[in-house]
């Protein structure tokens, strides 16, 4: 069942870097981060790489496969011919540290800009009450392992550095999604969404939906239904006379 | 002197894992100035991989239970040799560690009337595990991401800096704790993963919430992260591990394809109704209900069956005993050669439950399965076999502070902390025993600092300076002609635990284990890493290594001294459980120069049981634990 492949790997730093070609064995059953780990242990032994639970659940080993963004824990080796090239590279939106390492601190930074979940006053621990039908909406988006892939294929992002100040990107937009979404957080999350965290930036392309590996329908369930929000207090007339009498 | 970049704060928290950010959040509630260090990205620690729930006696899916019930139980799973106080106070506080999740904005699966549900698990009498899907430590590491993020929130908006008393050093590993001359806590050295440098942290507490060893074996649910560093780190500081030789081995991982063996499978699956069968098609498990447990399992499929829908006129299916009794039953089934075409057993939960609840119940091993198996769990059932998952032992702790026994101002809590789960843990009780040991160690932590006053203990110079050599050295190269790979040496430890110091241990394998850990020392003093500093893993591994290597020396050392059988430890030629060894914790210490640089072993005895806690057992259970002498007092003793 073993056979040869033929990886390409992206070796670098910030400064320099290229695709480098191995032949390495493959045996059955195994994933591009076990072929990955092979390389380590036998022809480089100094290639950098995230993962940690190889199960899909962390969301650390995020890569370029091919060209696409996955996780290399979750793409086995059978989806490939054993004559086809497989090229892994590092995630494009972020600088790359090393390897297949990127520097993704973007993300904590945007989730830090984000207000945290303002608890309802007067309920005490123990006292909170919710359906499950309720939740279910928010439990989706809290499937997210954070792996970023959505804001690494994000166009917004992917090709238009300058747009990082102002744009939160998929993981966080759905964030404010969730928030909003919960059944008992008190805050009032829809201006903010739009005036600071940039969600017009995004049209709807479906490019996140496409790249998460929990399969969460980041645009047909966060981000419409937040614009659909915002443009029900922006552009519905009422709510427009009572601001200005304000 | 080396010139590294320093930090100081008052309490530094090493590991974000459930426990370390429960910490951090209590001692930085406190007043405290907090660091967290850690050897991944924030958010991706092994908690994430907790599935089945966190056990807790709300009492919302059966009204009956409460504290009483679940210290119980807890005890029982560790065949009582747990720290009684531990589990009294994990038993009674676990409520509230929960709900209190629920103000940082976490979202449970819901009960009809609106509260969180709770679910079945091994050796809990009531439905008692708080879950989201099979995703709950997903849940619990993001909830406490998020809360650790909001009081950076409320730092930034009254100083206009985000980490002016909570910050986060990711992709930072800490190689050796400091101490000053009084045998006090001083600081820590770690090097930053990403560019291989060194740092100094300044902290007159530090509290371990490293997590486990399980890396050290071959076949395991565990993570890289898990190379057992806080048990070692607390071992050459001067601090006790007790209980070592109990090592949990979950009873069901994944066994196929090769690359993904050991992977969890969650308990949840048998919880909510998938059961256990040999290649014949029999439900084996009813075969190994042993002795402690006879009459409190279904002895017959059709009790079993019932027991689901009607738990208070219906015993438990045996499916669902503990951890340590499914694994061995599993192993046994494999040997009588009643295995599955892989060698592990057959769950089956397709035969039971319709698709869609299970796709609901269970979405991330429907999809586990499916991406990495290739099979289809509601249509087929899955092959699974034991994996080493947990280890019990762990840093002697005072039970209500969690300060280590030994070193002043060093803490522990979580998995790298020992006593808690006796000699098993019951699933469930590990993301309980994070949140309420996570944060009497926070709050233990800030009274030592705050006793303190401006009298801190101070770093000094020559600890920096070998510390920072005993880092490097895998880049020296070697004195000897025979130069060692990382990767192979710790391939090689990993084959020779899993092959002999596994789950089911004889004498003359666990002394050759010892023997061979002096020879995979030697190899690992020759280790030469390729490359330079900037984020190399053969590097990190070879620094982990060395902490891999003193822990399997606990864990062999300490199996192979006590020769019975109880809960993760289980010795072939002494099959039977003794009363007189459960009296008895072997406590492993790090003797650097008498014992030939290695762990020295004692005995040591356990406290006796509080009164009111041994009453709330019946004199006939006890019975089988104790010896007579322990238990003559109990209100139950017959004359």
């Amino acid at each position: 069942m073993a056979y040869l492949a033929h990886f390409r790997v992206w070796r670098g730093d910030s400064d320099k870097g290229d695709l480098v070609d191995y032949a390495i064995e493959v045996n059955e059953g195994e994933v591009v981060l076990d072929v990955i780990h092979r390389l380590q242990a036998t022809d480089a032994p100094d290639l950098a790489v995230r993962w940690n639970c190889k199960a899909g659940k962390c969301g650390s080993c995020s890569a370029e496969i091919n060209g696409r963004p996955r996780l290399m824990c979750m793409t086995r080796m059978s989806t490939f011919t054993e004559t086809e090239i497989v090229t892994v590279t590092p995630m494009r939106t972020f600088p790359v540290i090393r390897d297949l390492v990127t520097d993704v601190s973007y993300n904590y930074e945007k989730a830090r800009e984000i207000p945290a979940f303002a608890p309802p006053e007067g309920v005490a621990p123990g006292e909170y009450r919710m359906q499950q039908v309720d939740v279910e909406r928010s439990q989706e988006f809290r499937k997210c392992i954070e792996c970023f892939l959505c804001n690494n294929t994000c166009h917004v992002l992917r090709d238009h550095e300058e747009n990082k100040k102002s744009f939160a990107g998929p993981r966080f937009l759905m964030r404010i999604a969730e928030l909003e979404m919960h059944p008992l957080d008190a805050a009032d999350r829809v201006p903010a969404a739009q005036d600071e965290h940039g969600l017009g930036f995004c049209n709807i392309t479906k490019c996140c939906t496409e790249v998460c590996p929990e399969g969460i329908h980041i645009t047909d369930n966060a981000l419409i239904p937040m614009k659909e929000r915002v443009a029900d207090r922006k552009y519905d007339p009422l709510t427009m006379l009572f601001r200005r009498k304000k | 002197m080396t010139e590294v970049e320093r930090h100081a704060y008052d309490v530094l928290v090493i590991g974000a894992g459930g426990a370390g950010l429960r910490a951090a959040i209590e001692a930085r509630q406190q007043g405290m100035r907090v660091a967290v260090i850690c050897k991944s990205l924030f958010g991706k620690a092994h908690t994430v991989m907790a599935e089945g729930g966190c056990a807790a006696s709300m009492g919302n899916a059966n009204a009956n239970d409460n504290w009483q019930v679940h210290f119980r139980d807890t005890m029982r799973g560790g065949k009582f040799l747990n720290n009684w106080r531990m589990a009294e106070l994990h038993a009674k506080e676990a409520p509230d560690r929960v709900w209190e999740l629920e103000t940082y904005g976490a979202l449970f699966d819901r009960t009809a009337d609106g509260k969180i549900s709770q679910r079945n698990f091994g050796g809990h009498t009531y439905p008692r595990l708080a879950h989201v899907g099979d995703r709950t430590g997903l849940e619990l590491i993001r909830t406490m991401q998020q809360k650790i993020v909001s009081l950076q929130q409320d730092d930034h908006k009254a100083t206009g800096d985000y980490e002016a008393n909570l910050k986060v050093y990711a992709e930072c590993t800490v190689t050796d704790l400091l101490k000053d001359n009084e045998n006090r806590i001083a600081g820590a050295f770690a090097y930053w993963r990403e560019s291989g440098r060194f740092v100094v942290f300044e902290a007159p507490a530090v509290i371990l919430a490293t997590g486990g060893i399980g890396k050290s074996f071959k076949v395991t649910s565990n993570s890289w992260e898990y190379t057992g560093d806080g048990h070692a780190l607390a071992l050459r500081a001067g601090g006790r591990l007790i209980n070592m030789e109990f090592v949990q081995f979950h009873p069901t991982g994944m066994v196929w394809p090769p690359s993904v063996k050991g992977i969890l499978v969650t308990e949840g699956v048998r919880g909510d109704g998938g059961v256990l069968k040999n290649s014949e098609g029999k439900r084996f498990m009813f075969d190994y209900i042993p002795e402690v447990f006879k009459g409190q399992y279904a002895d017959n499929e059709e009790e079993a069956d019932r027991w689901y829908t009607d738990p208070d006129n219906n015993r438990r299916t045996p499916d669902l005993l503990p951890r340590d009794e499914v694994a061995r039953a599993i192993n046994s089934e494999v040997k009588a050669g009643r295995g599955s075409p892989h060698g592990g057993v057959f769950l089956d939960i397709a035969s039971r439950k319709s698709a869609e609840e299970i796709q609901r119940r269970l979405p991330s091993m429907y999809h586990q399965f499916k991406e990495l198996a290739d099979v289809d769990i509601t249509a087929e059932p899955m092959e699974v076999g034991p994996t080493c998952h947990y280890v019990m032992g762990g840093v002697e702790v005072d039970p209500d502070t969690e300060a280590a026994v030994g070193v002043s101002g060093l803490f522990a809590a979580g998995e790298v902390a020992g006593g808690m789960h006796g000699s098993n843990r019951l699933g469930g009780n590990s993301l309980s025993d994070l949140l309420v040991f996570g944060r009497r160690a926070g709050a233990g932590a800030a009274e030592y600092v705050q006793g303190l006053g401006d009298a801190r203990p101070a770093v000094t110079e020559a600890d920096v300076d070998t510390a920072s050599a005993s880092a490097v050295k895998p880049f020296n190269g070697s004195d000897a002609d025979a130069v060692e790979n990382p990767y192979t040496v710790h391939h090689d430890l990993q084959q020779m635990m899993n092959d002999l110091v596994g789950i089911i241990r004889r004498e003359g394998e666990v002394a050759e284990a010892v023997a061979k850990l002096t020879e995979l020392k030697a190899r690992a003093a020759k280790v030469v890493v390729e490359g330079h500093r900037q984020f190399n893993p053969g590097w990190h591994l070879a620094i982990d290594l060395r902490n891999m290597l003193l822990v399997s020396e606990c864990v062999a050392k300490a199996a192979l001294e006590r020769t019975e059988s109880r809960g993760g430890h289980t010795r072939e030629d002494h099959p039977r459980m003794e009363a007189t060894w459960r009296k008895q914790l072997l406590v492993c210490s790090y003797d650097s120069a008498a014992d030939g640089d290695g762990i020295h072993l004692a005995h040591e005895d356990q406290v006796p049981m509080r009164e009111d806690l041994m009453a709330l057992f019946e004199y006939d259970e006890l019975e089988k634990y104790f010896t007579p002498g322990e238990i003559v007092e109990h209100p139950g003793k017959k004359d």
